[in-house]
């Protein structure tokens, strides 16, 4: 990762730590985005089998993808303005 | 309600407005007051075109049809965005740092500036981007075809509404996009006049959406119920499909020619693309919340059999709301407009780029500095292009009927672009793509989305035979455009999907893993791979041979006077040189060559340069022989580990010098003390001795000579041990001259023998001194004599055989002689052997009566001699070796 030089010290002060782990978090995001909205896939369809469960209805289905977009878009802003609030605080970071 | 006319001039007015947006907005930039027009919310509602007519109206009509499906078109540009980490940080900053103008234009400079490449993705991306082109033209005929169907007289035909529309889309694109010619490509006008638009198609949809929900259903609660209760009220999904296009999608988000344009090309500062990671899935969630609340009352209150992709358009009329209908009619036609502005711009940019520049370029014989304005050539070019890139969509509307759903058609379209991404990410992030894998992957890829995808989608005997969609091409069933390989039963969509990019991949990494990169394409791989470790370009021009007159005779004709002038003239000052001529510096040639690459792209400035400048450019083989990291790492290395072999022998060698000067040091010590010891003993028999000869009175004769005798003994070694200090000290010194006679070895030995045997009575057998000894000298006979009595005398000292013998052997060796002294007493221990020739070393001895001199004085006379003496041990005792230099026998004869 471009963050991690060769030369860089083994242990941090607080603040560049905090910064890492909210660059990590914000590479965690779209992966975590993908396992989310890959979750429908293993949910039970209409018409696949008459034995088959019943079939999740589709208002909850448009809620839960709509829940983890604004979850995710809340994430990834939130990310942001923390790691610009540091980068403002410490611009030679 | 409203009429065509009516809607048609409200249109003529939004597109007035916009046209002065974008018209006050370059007026503003060029004045520099323009920095609100690159500001984060510009930017990302920009990226909004990605939202066309196809969101616009084919969304809802897609949710009629499939339910939640619709919403994976948008799933994967979010994944992207908010991932903008991963891949967009790197794909802008190449973008920036290589000027590029176009994918067309980075997959060419990332594998070696390669034209042909260049053409190939160019041709590609207008073939592919040409159904998505007929979208547009499709949605908005629609749309105005239901005004149209409502009853006025004035109805159009539907044929001639989309030449029209197609004719106004053509005039819109080029008044927007080729009044001038930007050095970077950069459409201030255009990116301000699609974020209104983007705010437009966003209100207008949301408005509809609102006015569904709590207009017709009354709320969210009841509106859920009326979701769970229509045709498309239980999850209901083909699998394969919900994976395959959200990750289709996701890559047609970055491949899309439009998407590069807006995203890459119109980014002015990278930390936009950080507020857009979130505000645009933002956007794209708006844009997706009220489909499904649309198609679902769509599908309630308007008769079966309607079109459910003009549901938004619908909806409001059979209502009565003629104004929300307008509304949604000027959104569905920002997003077509949108995206065939900015689609067109960038498809017309690589074509004039790549194709047509080069084209004209080779044909004008006298090469690049001819007068006459490329401008021209350029504009014009761009303009045919928009025109051809609109008539093909034209043309592909006409034969596929028009009767397609706007999702089908969209899909076809994304699966067509999907195949720059191999190449694309392969060669932002491996070092190892190459040009051959490039361009054989990119053919191989988009010959199966011809054949499985482009064709079938104009229906059975249309293009391809009905014969060939059931028995595959000239009969082979696994030729089949829908079952490749015989595998059937998978979704056409995903089944192109599938094999045309799993296909294209393979060929990608298999050929390069085979072919060998140019430097060019190597250089520019290490810089596209490792662009945030040196963002410095490495190529380099030999400038020697370009003038400044002519590169600014080429750079007039592509940036224009006034830009060129300029551009020259600051460079000049740079350099601090009056007049507006620079020196045709490296850095300078680097800089004119990204200038030239924002008009005419960076295949085509180089070509031109390279003409005035004669030759590509050089010494990039060099550079790579420099530059090649591996090999100086590896030079490096050998170094450094030379270097460490060398310091562990040095210290190896310190070590041992050590071990021997702290043993040397103990010895002296020892010796110390026993020489005192042993002047003492001496010293203090002599004195008591002589202290009993003055002090009694009553001494007889033969004890006054008994005594006198000791005395006398004791001085003797005295007097031997001090000779002895003296001889060595005079011969390390190197005081001591030479005797030189002429004398036979024999004679030598014999002589040392019988002094030796003189000395001593110690029974000693001396074999072996034959007729080999007997040759001829020329040295100091007398010291080597002292050396032999030595040697003898020190085997008579010390044998401690039962019988001790001494054998003499004389050996011819490289021209000297060996005289080997080779006893049979107990061998030296080892750990004595190294000290035996220093100074005052004594090993075993017994009666104290030797100095520890003899050898150390033995091996100073033979190196004065020339020659060496050296020790060995052997398994039956010990055998002393005297080396005599040639010269010493050959001096003799």
């Amino acid at each position: 990762m471009s963050d991690q030089t060769p030369n860089a010290t083994l242990f941090l002060e607080k603040r560049s730590y905090r910064r890492r782990r909210l660059m990590d978090a914000l590479h965690l995001l779209p992966i975590v985005g993908v396992l989310l909205w890959l979750l429908p896939v293993f949910w039970p369809s209409g018409g696949d089998h008459p034995a088959d469960p019943t079939p999740v209805a589709m208002s909850s289905a448009v809620t839960y993808v709509f829940v983890v977009w604004m979850l995710l878009i809340l994430a990834a802003a939130v990310l942001w303005w923390f790691i610009g609030e540091r980068d403002r605080a410490d611009p030679g970071s | 309600m409203i009429s065509v006319n009516q809607l048609l001039g409200v249109s003529l007015v939004y597109v007035a407005f916009l046209f002065a947006i974008a018209f006050f907005a370059e007026r503003a930039s060029i004045r520099g007051k323009g920095s609100w027009l690159r500001s984060p919310t510009v930017y990302t509602l920009s990226l909004s075109i990605y939202c066309t007519a196809w969101t616009f109206y084919g969304a809802v009509g897609y949710a009629a049809r499939s339910g939640m499906e619709f919403v994976t078109i948008y799933l994967g540009p979010s994944l992207v965005m908010i991932g903008w980490w991963w891949v967009l940080r790197k794909l802008v900053r190449i973008g920036r740092a290589q000027r590029a103008t176009s994918v067309a234009d980075l997959i060419s400079a990332r594998y070696g500036k390669s034209n042909l490449l260049a053409i190939v993705v160019t041709v590609m991306a207008v073939i592919g981007v040409t159904p998505y082109i007929a979208l547009q033209l499709q949605s908005v005929t629609l749309s105005l075809s239901i005004f149209s169907e409502t009853g006025q007289p004035d109805s159009l035909s539907q044929q001639t509404a989309a030449f029209w529309v197609a004719g106004g889309l053509v005039l819109f694109t080029v008044l927007f996009g080729t009044r001038n010619l930007n050095a970077n490509e950069r459409h201030d006008g255009v990116v301000i006049a699609i974020a209104v638009e983007a705010v437009v198609k966003l209100v207008a949809l949301l408005a509809v959406g609102i006015f569904v929900v709590w207009g017709i259903a009354g709320g969210i609660g009841p509106m859920m119920e009326r979701i769970d209760n229509s045709s498309i009220g239980e999850w209901s999904m083909d699998r394969s499909r919900w994976a395959a296009l959200t990750m289709l999608s996701a890559a047609a988000f970055l491949a899309l020619p439009r998407m590069f344009q807006v995203m890459v090309v119109e980014n002015e500062d990278e930390r936009h693309l950080q507020i857009a990671s979130w505000a645009f899935p933002l956007y794209l969630m708006l844009m997706s919340l009220f489909v499904v609340p649309i198609a679902v009352v769509g599908l309630d209150i308007l008769p079966a059999g309607s079109n459910p992709d003009l549901f938004v358009l619908t909806v409001p009329l059979a209502e009565g709301q003629g104004g929300l209908a307008t509304l949604s009619f000027l959104g569905g036609f920002s997003s077509a407009t949108s995206m065939v502005i900015v689609a067109t711009l960038a498809l017309s940019t690589m074509v004039s780029n790549h194709v047509v520049m080069p084209v004209w370029l080779s044909t004008q014989a006298e090469g690049a500095q001819v007068s006459g304005d490329v401008r021209n050539v350029v504009i014009l070019a761009r303009r045919a292009s928009i025109l051809m890139i609109i008539f093909f969509g034209y043309i592909y509307y006409r034969l596929s009927g028009g009767g397609a759903a706007l999702a089908a058609i969209g899909l076809i379209s994304f699966v067509g672009v999907a195949q720059f991404l191999p190449a694309m990410l392969g060669g932002i992030f491996w070092r190892g793509a190459t040009r051959w894998g490039a361009l054989t992957g990119l053919l191989v890829g988009f010959a199966v989305w011809v054949f499985s995808s482009l064709l079938p989608s104009f229906g059975p005997d249309a293009v391809l035979s009905a014969a060939v969609f059931e028995q595959g091409i000239g009969g082979l069933p696994w030729l089949r455009p829908q079952a490749l390989f015989g595998i059937e039963g998978i979704d056409p969509t995903v089944h192109a999907m599938v094999w045309s990019l799993s296909l294209n991949t393979a060929v990608f990494i298999a050929v390069s893993l085979v072919t060998f990169p140019t430097p060019l394409e190597r250089l520019q791989g290490a810089q596209f791979v490792n662009i945030f470790d040196h963002s410095t370009q490495a190529r380099g021009w030999d400038a020697a041979l370009a003038t400044s007159e002519d590169l600014m005779i080429m750079a007039q004709r592509i940036l224009g006077p006034a830009d060129a002038l300029a551009l020259f003239r600051a460079e000049a000052q740079r350099q601090g040189l009056t007049g507006h001529l620079p020196e045709p510096t490296q850095g300078f040639l680097q800089t004119l060559e990204r200038e030239l690459a924002g008009s005419v792209g960076s295949a085509t400035a180089h070509a031109m340069i390279s003409q005035l400048v004669g030759g590509t450019s050089v010494s990039v083989e060099d550079l790579m022989a420099v530059a090649d990291e591996s090999a100086q790492i590896l030079e490096y290395s050998n170094r450094l580990e030379a270097k460490s072999a060398e310091l562990s022998r040095t210290a190896r060698q310190l070590r041992e010098a050590n071990q021997k000067l702290t043993a040397l040091s103990v010895q002296k010590d020892a010796f110390l003390g026993q020489i005192s010891h042993e002047l003492r003993t001496p010293m203090t028999s002599i004195r008591s001795f002589s202290e009993i000869l003055r002090d009694t009175d009553k001494l007889d004769q033969a004890d006054k000579t008994k005594y006198a005798s000791i005395i006398h003994g004791e001085t003797i070694r005295l007097t031997r041990l001090l000779d002895d200090l003296l001889d060595l000290s005079v011969l390390e010194n190197g005081q001591v001259s030479l005797n030189l006679e002429h004398g036979n070895l024999h004679a030598v030995i014999e002589r040392a023998l019988l002094s030796a045997g003189g000395a001593h009575t110690t029974p000693l057998r001396i074999d072996h001194v034959g007729a080999d000894t007997d040759v001829p000298l020329c040295t100091d006979l007398d010291r080597l004599r002292q050396v032999f009595i030595n040697l003898i005398t020190n085997a008579q000292k010390y044998c401690t055989a039962a019988e001790p013998s001494l054998t003499v052997t004389v050996l011819q060796h490289n021209g000297g002689l060996q005289v080997v002294f080779h006893d049979n007493g107990t061998p030296i221990p080892a750990d004595a052997r190294a000290l035996i020739f220093e100074k005052f070393s004594r090993i075993n001895d017994k009666d104290g009566s030797g100095a520890g001199l003899g050898l150390a004085i033995c091996r100073e006379i033979m190196a004065r001699l020339g020659g060496d003496i050296t020790y060995e041990s052997r398994a039956d005792g010990n055998a002393f070796i005297v080396h005599l230099p040639g010269q010493v026998a050959l001096a003799a004869q």
